[in-house]
C-alpha cells in the first residue's frame, strides 16, 4: 500500500528536510565510520544544530521547566489536589490564586498535578510503541519475506480504524484510568513508527557499508544494532518527540470526554469536562482556561522541539 | 486502470475480514454484561437466561460472529441495545450530518491552505513565511475540545452571534442561514487541524519544485511568471497534496468526535460517545466496522488518484 503516505503522517517534517538537505548530511558523513563513533558524533551534530537554534533552546528549557514541575508537583503546589480546601466555584482569591472548582479544590494545585498525568502518559505510551514499532520495523525491513509481508497486513488492519475513535473505544471497555490510556494508546500507535524505521532500513541495507560487515561476518543481531539502528536513530526521534505532543493531546481529549484519567485524579483534559455546562463556561473562565492553555503550551512546546 | 482497482480491492479483502474479526472480539471480550441494560432487580434467573438467549449472548463466540457477519452481509445491523431502534436507520440518520460537517471542514480547510501554503513558499524565510509556518504549529497544537469551547465563548456567548451547537434552529429545518451559522463553529474547529499539514506540505513540495532544473527552464524561455506557478509549479506539486488528502479522507467518519461532542452536532461521533456510554454493542460494532470501511475506500480513493496525477505509477503496476 502507500507506505509513504503513513510514514508522512506523523514526521511531517521529512518532505521540508529533504528540500533543504542539511538535515541528511550528518547521517551521510558518518554513515561509514565504526559504531561507537557513530553514536557520539551524531549525538554531536544533533547537539550542535540545536543549539544554533534559539527558538529549540527555548523549547528545551520550557520542557524542562514542565518535567521540574511534574516532578515537584508535592513541594511546589499549595494544597492538596484532591481536598476541598476553599469555597466552591470561587474566583481567584489570595489563598486560592487561580479558584476554586465546584467541590472546593485548589485549581493551581490540580493544574500542577496534571502535569504528572500529562507527561507520564504521553512518555510512557510513545515508548511503548516506538519499542514495538522499532522492533517490528526492524525485523519486518531486514528480514523481508514473509515475515515482512505479515508484518505490513497487521500494520494495515490497525491503521485501517480511525486511530481516536478505537482508542476511545478500548479505552472505555476495559476501563478508564491512567494506566490504561497509556496501554492502548502504546500498542495502538506502533504502525507509523514500525513502517518509518522498516523504510529507513530498505534504504540503509543497500548501502556498501551493510555488504561489507555481512561480508566481514558480523552476525545479523549485530548488523542490526550496532550498524542499522544508529542510522535510522534521527527519524525515530524526530518522530518519537511529535508522538508525545499528540499522546498528550488525545490523553487530555479522552479525559475531556469522560473516557480517560478519572476524577478526582486530576488531569488537564478532565479538569475541562465541567466546561461543557454552559453556566462553567460562561461565568467561570478561571475554572477551564487554565488547563486548556496548559495543554496548548506544552504540546506546542513539544512540536517545536520536533521541528 | 481498471485492473489496477481490481488488484487494490482484492488486497482490501482480507484486511476487511481482520477488521471485521478486531470489530466483534472488541465489543465482545471486554467487561461489562449487555444483558445488564435489559435485567430489573427482581427478574428470575429464568428470565435473565431467557433475555439472554434471545439477544443470542449464550451461544459460543464463532457462532455469535457468524450470526453477526451473515445478518450484515444480509444488510441486516441488528437492534440498538438502548433504543430497540435498527442499527442501520441509526446510523443512516447521523451519516449525513457528518459528512457535511467533514466535507465543508475539508473543502475549507484546501482552499485556504493551499494558497497559504503557496505564498509561503514564494516569501520562504521573509516574515510572511514564519507566521504561517508558526500558524500552523498554534492549530496543530490547539486542543480541538479547547478551541471548541473558546470559541463558543468568544462568538456564541460573549458576542451573542453564532448558536452554540446542535445542527440547525428547531421546528425551521428548511432555514438554510440557520444552517449555515450552526456550521460556522464546528468547521472552523475542524478546518484548523486539517489545513495546517496541508499548508506544510504544500510550502514544502513547492520549494522542492521550485529547485528542477525544468523551472529553471521555464523561467529562461521567459514564460510569465503567472504561468510557471499554475502550469509548472503547483501540478508537479499535487502528488504531497494527494498525500495530505490520504491522511484526511479516512478520518471522514471516525475524526470528528470531540468537534460533534463539543457543539452537540448529531453525527457518528456523538453517536459513539453515546453507545460506548451505554455500552450499546450492536451500535458500536457497527461504528467501528463502518468508520474502517470509511478508511479503506478512502486510502483505495487516494491510489487511484496517485495513479491519475502521476502516470509513473499507473504503467508500472
Amino acid at each position: 500500500m502507500n507506505t509513504d503516505k503513513w510514514v508522512l503522517v506523523h514526521a511531517d517534517c521529512v518532505l521540508e528536510e529533504s528540500s533543504s538537505g542539511d538535515f541528511c548530511e550528518g547521517e551521510k558523513i558518518n554513515a561509514g565510520e565504526a559504531s561507537e563513533e557513530v553514536v557520539e558524533s551524531w549525538l554531536a551534530i544533533t547537539w550542535r544544530r540545536f543549539y544554533r537554534n534559539k527558538v529549540a533552546v527555548v523549547s528545551l528549557i520550557l520542557f524542562f521547566g514542565i518535567i521540574l514541575v511534574a516532578i515537584l508537583a508535592p513541594i511546589i503546589s499549595p494544597y492538596d489536589p484532591n481536598q476541598t480546601v476553599g469555597a466552591f466555584d470561587a474566583g481567584p482569591t489570595a489563598q486560592n490564586i487561580m479558584g476554586t472548582d465546584d467541590v472546593g479544590r485548589d485549581l493551581l494545585s490540580r493544574l500542577i498535578y496534571g502535569s504528572r498525568v500529562s507527561l507520564i502518559v504521553g512518555v510512557g505510551s510513545v515508548f511503548i510503541y516506538a519499542v514495538i514499532g522499532i522492533t517490528l520495523g526492524l525485523l519486518s525491513g531486514y528480514l523481508g519475506g514473509t515475515v515482512d509481508s505479515v508484518i505490513m497486513r497487521i500494520t494495515e488492519v490497525f491503521m485501517a480504524y480511525p486511530h481516536f475513535m478505537i482508542i476511545m473505544v478500548i479505552v472505555s471497555m476495559i476501563g478508564p484510568n491512567m494506566l490504561t490510556v497509556m496501554l492502548v494508546m502504546g500498542f495502538m500507535g506502533w504502525p507509523p513508527i514500525c513502517r518509518l524505521v522498516r523504510g529507513e532500513v530498505l534504504k540503509v541495507k543497500s548501502m556498501d557499508y551493510i555488504a561489507s560487515a555481512i561480508v566481514t561476518g558480523y552476525s545479523s543481531r549485530t548488523i542490526v544494532a550496532k550498524h542499522i539502528l544508529p542510522n535510522v536513530m534521527s527519524p525515530i526521534l524526530v518522530n518519537a518527540t511529535f508522538g508525545i505532543a499528540s499522546a498528550i493531546l488525545m490523553e487530555a481529549s479522552l479525559s475531556f470526554l469522560g473516557m480517560g484519567v478519572q476524577p478526582p485524579t486530576a488531569s488537564w483534559g478532565n479538569m475541562l469536562t465541567s466546561a461543557q455546562s454552559l453556566t462553567v463556561l460562561s461565568e467561570q473562565p478561571w475554572r477551564w482556561i487554565p488547563p486548556g492553555v496548559a495543554v496548548l503550551v506544552s504540546v506546542l512546546d513539544i512540536n517545536f522541539l520536533g521541528d | 486502470m481498471c485492473r489496477y482497482v481490481i488488484k487494490r480491492l482484492l488486497i482490501s479483502l482480507p484486511v476487511l475480514f481482520l477488521i471485521s474479526v478486531g470489530a466483534f472480539l472488541l465489543v465482545h471480550l471486554t467487561p461489562g454484561d449487555p444483558v445488564d441494560m435489559y435485567i430489573s432487580p427482581e427478574m428470575t434467573q429464568a428470565q435473565m437466561d431467557l433475555t439472554r438467549s434471545i439477544l443470542g449472548l449464550d451461544k459460543p463466540l464463532f457462532i455469535q460472529y457468524f450470526d453477526w457477519m451473515k445478518n450484515l452481509l444480509g444488510g441486516n445491523l441488528g437492534f440498538s441495545f438502548s433504543s430497540r431502534q435498527p442499527v442501520g436507520e441509526i446510523i443512516g440518520q447521523r451519516f449525513s450530518p457528518t459528512l457535511i460537517l467533514m466535507s465543508v471542514s475539508l473543502l475549507v480547510a484546501y482552499l485556504s491552505a493551499i494558497p497559504l501554503g503557496i505564498i509561503a513558499a514564494l516569501n520562504k524565510n521573509s516574515w510572511i513565511d514564519r507566521t504561517i509556518i508558526g500558524w500552523t504549529f498554534i492549530n496543530v497544537s490547539f486542543p480541538p475540545f479547547f478551541l471548541g469551547l473558546a470559541l463558543i465563548y468568544l462568538f456564541a456567548i460573549k458576542l451573542d452571534l453564532l448558536p452554540t451547537g446542535g445542527m440547525l434552529v428547531l421546528g425551521q429545518e428548511d432555514d438554510l442561514a440557520g444552517r449555515v451559522t450552526h456550521l460556522i463553529l464546528p468547521v472552523v474547529v475542524m478546518a484548523s487541524q486539517f489545513s495546517a499539514n496541508m499548508i506544510r506540505y504544500v510550502r514544502a513540495s513547492v520549494l522542492d519544485v521550485m529547485d528542477q532544473n525544468y523551472i529553471r527552464t521555464a523561467v529562461s524561455k521567459g514564460l510569465s511568471e503567472m504561468h510557471i506557478l499554475v502550469a509548472h509549479i503547483f501540478r508537479n506539486s499535487l502528488i504531497p497534496i494527494v498525500t495530505v488528502i490520504g491522511t484526511d479522507l479516512p478520518k471522514i467518519i471516525g475524526g470528528a468526535v470531540i468537534t460533534e461532542q463539543i457543539f452537540q452536532w448529531p453525527g457518528i461521533g456523538s453517536l459513539t460517545v453515546a453507545a460506548i456510554n451505554s455500552r450499546d454493542y450492536p451500535v458500536l460494532m457497527a461504528v467501528v466496522i463502518l468508520s474502517a470501511i470509511a478508511v479503506l475506500v478512502a486510502n483505495l480513493l487516494v491510489d487511484v488518484m496517485y495513479a491519475v496525477i502521476d502516470p509513473r505509477i499507473r504503467y508500472e503496476k
